[in-house]
């Protein structure tokens, strides 16, 4: 006991005194721009504490097959004389992709950083195509200069010459290339997805296993509801005690707890890391890092780099609470430190996160940001707002509505990350504990991908806050239309001028009509796949900006409205997207067949682009549409993803 | 607390209260209560502390509470001297059913009073008093009847009716085994022995929550108040009226205030 309140106190001066200003090493070094640009360059270098590459200077968009500087594994970079100068001066997001993504693979350790191997197909694969690129970009070179290369787009030259074409007049030569490319190249790999996974009584996952009624409550039941269970993640440390379980208080499970730690520490002792296994119809995952063990354990069918993505989320969410530093003091004091007070009050954000794996998050998944979609106008409009009214001590400014970035104001040398903004939407719009406080508030958190080693303070002040006469009823549907201004600032003592910049910001947002704007885009919720393309045969998709670590999607509406529905598609999703990010995959277009569906995961370095028909839809059909969703996303960039942002 | 129709004329001033107290104790809960009169059973831990603002009608003024409520948890125990660094009153909040949330409102009280501003108000709430199943007088004092008859409408159909078994109280009304650990009569004592007001409260049922955050407006002297707007008061004639009431008695406004409850 005394032990315990003597490193508590420990933990507050760390805290007190702990310094918020620097990010981490690898952000500090970044260049002016707020976008870490997910080249296989910025993605090699992650969260090691070594000094990142310079970021290769934005390529210029590629608007057409002859504008499009040309990219290949050799020739990632835009002509330097076109492209570098702006690109220096004009940030593309305020979003930098962190390592999340890429951390392992199945095999690997997490210092493998998977981005490389993902974008960079082996050179075999490429002789062929990347010279098919070179000519065209002889051709390409004398109208470079000429149109536009709208600096603000930053996810253009990276652009796979997949795409040259799309954006031009003639469809079909879009459409042909793509034909061309599967023909010639062979980049392409169906799959089976086995569908009918264990996903009956879905919707009792989430219930509390001790939530039975007395006669019950035997241990034996409860093991088998806590068997039942489709995803379990635990957390131990080291010395095998326990610090978060999703399921089952630590005497039901000390058992499973004691296996899990004995089968890990058995491989420590060989000198061997035991990354994963499968047992019992259920994958077994397990990362180590510092002082704790992450164990995922899914029935759901993901791959281990998507388990190990969540288990990363998870990580990141005890250093938000507690900073590197604290975490590590508290074991090299006492190995045997029970981590779980220190913790208090972090499990409901830990289940937060464990809960949206399990449903199933796009975030997550695919390691971007989803954005509201207005015009760029309206939004140019916001960023200004935030610009004009920003308080001395601001870092970051967003403004989020449900959970979709609006806008962001920040320094020009500091960029933010997906994996920090994850955890700070996860807080705000999954857990419970701001929200239903109610009124502003005050956040000491550390973003640890910005730097692991402080705490920030997040001012957070939702609008719009309906009075809610049932919250129960109507909390899960207002959750999704409301309305955040978030403010972070290094200074602990800056709560009244953020405040009072809230007011300002608020205020001058109701005038300029920004706020109706965003209301009006909340309301009318997100498109329909139908909308895009007319008449498609495609029921969703998500395509990801791999330039501006962003991805869009339809509406769930209408085809998977349903929890089970909603978590078939993910399950989908993460099938497809684990086929193309394999190991050795060097696919760039991935189908997947089921009973139920046909899929399409099609990977470019520049998008992303992952699509799901009805069964009957023939896979021209898919093709097309996703042709014509690259092409939209393209067109729309500006109004889908925030480019740039607003930077001072 | 409603009885005012010149709220428009009245002098308005802002006073700043600061909640302070072991997690869980329930102090988002009385702030919810007193601010949107609702209750949340399972309410989620506050991370770091949230602000909010609630206006109350006195008979002779508005006051508008800027209020700050706090974390529990330890860990963001370092930021508290910047919530309770400026304020005028805080609320010192354990729960009746768990004694060690006593002793840490202990401390709480020794730090404020050590390093508040002198002036500074402290009340000491026992919160859960609805998770008490001895019958009024007994372990609890009169505390619980003194207000029958008064506002506090829900209170009755609460203590009775829908009131949720506790949390740890599995045979809930066995006498002896009342979840309540801490007798009204040690917190009252020891909040006389500080000089510190006292009531036991229930966010769960509303009994005393008005009451608390009416007491503490009443013993604010008006000269610790900032003057939002005080239409047609200069700020001099404040200050004048006031200064009788300089380093009021604790006891005063617990006496003259009628919403109040007596302890
Ligand atoms: N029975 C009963 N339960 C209460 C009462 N007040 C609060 N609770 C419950 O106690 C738990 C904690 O309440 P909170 O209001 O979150 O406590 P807190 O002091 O704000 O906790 P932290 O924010 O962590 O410091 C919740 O589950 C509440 O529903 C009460 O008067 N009676
Ligand atoms: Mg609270």
């Amino acid at each position: 006991m005394s032990d315990a309140t003597k490193s508590q106190s420990e933990l507050q001066d760390d805290h007190g005194d702990s310094p918020a200003v620097r990010p981490n090493p690898t952000s500090t070094d970044l260049p002016t721009i707020a976008l870490q640009k997910p080249e296989p360059e910025a993605g090699a270098h992650v969260s090691t504490e070594e000094k990142p590459p310079p970021l290769p200077p934005r390529p210029a968009r590629a608007d057409s097959l002859y504008q499009a500087p040309i990219v290949g594994p050799a020739g990632l970079r835009a002509p330097p004389s076109t492209a570098r100068p702006r690109l220096q001066a004009t940030a593309t997001t305020a979003v930098s992709r962190t390592d999340i993504h890429t951390h392992s693979y199945q095999d690997g350790s997490r210092e493998t950083y998977a981005a490389s191997k993902q974008s960079s197909p082996p050179p075999t694969s490429w002789g062929g195509w990347s010279s098919i690129k070179r000519l065209k970009s002889q051709e390409a070179s004398d109208s470079a200069s000429i149109r536009s290369y709208a600096p603000t787009l930053g996810t253009a030259g990276d652009v796979d010459s997949l795409l040259v074409g799309f954006s031009g007049q003639e469809q079909t030569s879009g459409w042909n290339i793509f034909n061309a490319q599967l023909k010639e190249t062979g980049l392409q790999h169906d799959d089976v997805f086995e569908e009918d996974m264990v996903l009956e009584n879905f919707d009792q996952e989430f219930d509390e296993i001790d939530a039975l009624e007395g006669e019950d409550k035997t241990e034996e039941r409860l093991l088998a509801r806590w068997q039942a269970k489709r995803k379990h993640f635990m957390i131990l440390s080291s010395a095998g005690k326990p610090v978060y379980n999703r399921h089952g208080d630590d005497n039901l499970i000390s058992g499973y707890v004691g296996i899990v730690q004995t089968i890990i520490s058995f491989y420590e002792g060989a000198q061997d890391q035991l990354r994963g296994f499968t047992a019992g119809g259920a994958r077994f995952v397990v990362m180590s890092q510092g002082p704790l063990y992450l164990v995922a354990i899914s029935k759901l069918g993901e791959s281990d780099l998507q388990l190990r993505v969540q288990l990363e989320a998870l990580y990141m969410q005890i250093l938000s609470t507690l900073t590197l530093p604290n975490l590590t003091h508290l074991f090299s004091h006492r190995p045997s430190t029970d981590l779980r007070r220190p913790l208090q009050g972090t499990e409901p954000l830990l289940s937060a996160l464990a809960d949206s794996f399990t449903r199933g998050s796009p975030p997550t998944l695919f390691s971007a940001l989803e954005c509201l979609r207005i015009r760029k106008a309206h939004r140019e409009v916001i960023n200004d707002t935030l610009l004009q009214k920003r308080c001395e001590s601001l870092l970051y400014g967003l403004v989020v509505a449900g959970g979709r970035l609006v806008s962001v104001v920040r320094p020009r040398r500091h960029s933010l990350h997906p994996s920090d903004l994850q955890l700070i939407f996860n807080m705000l719009f999954e857990a419970e504990g701001v929200k239903a406080g109610g009124g502003e508030n005050w956040i000491p958190l550390c973003l640890p991908s910005f730097n692991k080693n402080g705490y920030l303070y997040m001012y957070v002040s939702f609008l719009d806050v309906k009075e809610e006469k049932d919250p129960q009823q109507s909390s899960q549907a207002s959750r999704h239309d409301e309305i955040a201004v978030l403010l972070i600032s290094a200074n602990k003592e800056s709560f009244y001028d953020l405040r009072s910049m809230r007011d300002a910001v608020v205020e001058e947002l109701e005038q300029n009509g920004s706020m109706a704007i965003i209301r009006t885009a909340i309301r009318n919720g997100r498109f329909a796949a139908t909308d895009i393309v007319p008449g498609t045969v495609l029921h969703h998709f998500v395509y990801k900006s791999r330039a501006n670590v962003q991805f869009v999607m339809p509406s769930y509406e209408p085809h998977f409205t349903t929890l089970l529905a909603r978590r078939r598609l993910l399950s989908l999703y993460h099938t497809i997207h684990a086929g193309a990010h394999a190991k050795n995959a060097h696919l760039k277009v991935h189908h997947c067949i089921s009973r139920s569906s046909i899929s399409l995961a099609w990977i470019t370095p520049s998008f992303e682009l992952y699509c799901v028909a009805g069964p009957s839809a023939s896979r021209n059909a898919l093709a097309q549409s996703a042709n014509k969703v690259v092409q939209w996303a393209r067109r729309e960039e500006e109004r889908i993803f925030i480019i740039g942002g607003a930077v001072f | 607390m409603a009885e005012s129709a010149a709220a428009a004329t009245k002098p308005s001033s802002s006073v700043k209260l600061v909640l302070l107290g072991e997690a869980a104790v329930g102090k988002s809960s009385l702030v919810l209560r007193f601010v949107n009169n609702h209750f949340q059973e399972n309410k989620e831990p506050t991370i770091g502390a949230a602000f909010l603002t609630q206006k109350c009608n006195l008979p002779h003024r508005t006051i508008k509470f800027e209020i700050w409520d706090t974390a529990g948890q330890e860990r963001f125990a370092s930021l508290a001297p910047m919530y309770y660094r400026n304020a005028q009153s805080a609320l010192v909040v354990y729960d009746i059913t768990k004694p060690t949330s006593l002793v840490k409102a202990r401390h709480w009280v020794a730090e404020l009073q050590r390093q508040a501003s002198p002036g500074i108000v402290i009340a000491l709430v026992g919160n859960k008093s609805d998770l008490s199943t001895s019958a009024d007088g007994e372990t609890a004092s009169s505390t619980d009847n003194s207000k029958k008859g008064s506002s506090a409408a829900s209170e009755d159909e609460a203590n009775g009716g829908d009131d949720a078994p506790a949390v740890e109280a599995e045979d809930d009304g066995a006498a002896d085994s009342d979840p309540r650990k801490v007798s009204t009569k040690e917190g009252r004592e020891y909040a006389e022995e500080e000089g510190l007001l006292f009531f036991e409260t229930s966010a769960k049922s509303g009994h005393n929550v008005q009451e608390v955050f009416t007491a503490i407006a009443n013993a604010i002297p008006e000269t610790q108040m900032k003057n939002v707007k005080g239409p047609g008061m200069a700020g001099g004639a404040q200050s004048a009226l006031g200064a009788g009431n300089e380093r009021v008695n604790l006891n005063g406004p617990r006496a003259d205030s009628k919403d109040s409850c007596a302890c």
